[in-house]
């Protein structure tokens, strides 16, 4: 977006405030789609309601569900706490852009193998956040259950068994129950 | 919600004009607890000044072996981060302790300091509340305050600081360096946040139109071990019903130094100055631990439903404190 310069030397009480609409771009699923949106439009309204995503989906749409959970360069995020104009310039990608073409990636096969759902409903934020929890493991970043080491910190991607997978996938609520099948599905891809 | 225009400044003294000029703005960080409030209508800001880009993302060792950490470097940035792995635990496991691997993600240093009570009477507009309201009353006082303040708490309000990670950086002695329309500060976190009195609305000593920049740790003391434990409802993805920071010097068998705070338990972070008054010099002991820990909670004035946090910080804080004496001075 192209906000209003402020103004540099008269009264800062004089700046007049910009409009609360404005046209930028967002970066989806590796596609720049110009949008012009009202500024409370979040970013999981403007893929669901704007760009016909409907992959993330409306829980609590209070951050506390992770059914709405994208990636946001590479990391995921709560996508109903994101408000899209503040996203112009992130690489923000959904369930809609793990798959290559045809093939699946292999977390979403995972769950198809693992039978890891019941309704569905929050399986794309389940995929979304284990994927980008793999990658965080990957880069070394500890969680609540990693071992704490007093004097030493251990190189390398962290270790994902049952217990590591749980406590980070604790932000994805399943309101049928099917956790046993995705911490599986998880364990099947982790390395 | 009600709409709002959205700027983007480039530099830290772009941002502190920005809300100079407009009293009803708010800087916008990760967004995770201030976009929530302007669901619930509980903020309702004209300008959001969008300061998640501020070149205020880096952890750097200062000049005497302290760590400075930048205002928008994420929860989950700061909790992997190698020096505050090594050198304050506390700190880090505070952060990994709180909410969710997205939520920590998306989260920045700054915004966590700043976050709200997530007191249900707060964010619930339909619901008398003097930090909400000033005047309007504090239902909680009579009503659902299980979750709610044991220590430091008023008439007028009875909630609690839900942060974690300003629980460790209580205890470890850290300081807040805030930019503003007046120039430059530095505030002891220990003093950052206010106990409510009859002003419950002011979290915070922050002034208008000031902006956190940055969090400085001193250097770790001199064979200092440091802890974080939390209790909560849940294993994982909880608020803290109680939770402490420790970090403890142990040498020759007594208490060298000793940094205590307490969180889930005050409109603050609770630093245990009278336990540290009893635990320094005093034999590194559960008999000391105990004596320490219960001079002070003896401050402690809880609700028809919460007491049972005065014994679940008791216990923390004991365990704590003798896991850390373990580490410190292992048994020959």
């Amino acid at each position: 977006m192209d906000p209003t310069p402020g103004n540099d030397d008269a009264d800062a009480a004089q700046v007049p405030l910009p409009g609360t609409r404005s046209t930028f771009s967002l970066d989806i699923n590796g596609t720049a789609r110009t949008v012009t949106l009202d500024h409370r439009t979040t970013v999981l309204d403007a893929l669901r309601e704007h760009l016909g995503l409907t992959g993330a989906k409306k829980g609590c749409d209070h951050g506390q569900c992770g059914a709405c959970t994208v990636l946001v360069d590479g990391r995921r995020a709560n996508s109903c706490l994101l408000f899209a104009v503040a996203q112009e310039g992130a690489r923000i990608t959904t369930v809609e852009g793990l798959a290559d073409g045809d093939r699946l990636h292999p977390v979403q096969a995972a769950f198809l193998e693992r039978d890891a759902l019941q309704c569905g409903y929050c399986t794309p934020g389940q995929i979304c956040s284990a994927v980008g929890m793999l990658g965080e493991a990957a880069d070394g970043f500890p969680s609540h259950v990693t071992p704490p080491t007093a004097t030493t910190v251990p190189e390398g991607p962290a270790a994902l068994g049952a217990e590591e997978i749980r406590e980070r996938m604790s932000g994805n609520l399943c309101r049928c129950g099917a956790y046993p099948h995705i911490v599986r599905a998880i364990e099947d891809v982790a390395p | 919600m009600k709409p709002f225009s959205y700027l983007r400044p480039r530099s830290v003294a772009e941002a502190v004009r920005a809300g100079a000029g407009h009293p009803g703005a708010r800087f916008l960080g990760g967004g995770t607890n201030l976009v929530d409030l302007m669901k619930l209508g509980v903020e309702s800001p004209g300008l959001l000044i969008d300061v998640s880009r501020l070149p205020l993302d880096r952890v750097t060792r200062t000049d005497d072996g302290g760590l400075r950490i930048g205002a928008t470097v994420r929860n989950s940035d700061l909790a992997a981060h190698p020096g505050v792995r090594s050198d304050y635990p506390a700190l880090s496991q505070a952060l990994l302790a709180g909410a969710s691997g997205q939520l920590r993600n998306t989260a920045t240093t700054g915004g966590n300091l700043l976050q709200r009570t997530r007191c249900p009477y707060f964010q619930d507009v339909s619901k008398p509340c003097n930090k909400r309201l000033p005047g309007s009353g504090c239902p909680a006082r009579e009503g659902a305050h299980r979750d709610l303040a044991v220590l430091g708490h008023s008439q007028d309000c009875v909630a609690t600081n839900p942060s974690d990670m300003a629980v460790a950086l209580a205890a470890l002695d850290a300081t807040v360096r805030l930019h503003g329309p007046e120039g430059e500060r530095a505030v002891p976190l220990t003093g950052f946040h206010r106990l409510p009195g009859d002003n419950p609305d002011q979290d915070t000593v922050i002034r208008p139109g000031e902006l956190i920049t940055e969090v400085v740790l001193p250097p770790r003391p001199d064979g200092a071990v440091s802890l974080y434990r939390k209790a909560r409802d849940r294993a994982s993805y909880a608020f803290a019903l109680a939770s402490v920071a420790a970090v403890l010097t142990v040498r020759d068998g007594r208490v060298q130094h000793a940094a205590l705070a307490f969180g889930g338990l005050a409109h603050r972070p609770w630093r245990a100055r009278a336990a540290e008054d009893v635990l320094r010099g005093a034999p590194a002991t559960d008999e000391t631990f105990a004596r320490a820990v219960d001079a002070e909670l003896e401050a402690a004035v809880p609700l028809r439903d919460n007491g049972f946090k005065v014994t679940l910080a008791r216990n923390l804080a004991i365990g704590a404190l003798a896991g850390l004496t373990a580490r410190a001075a292992p048994p020959r």
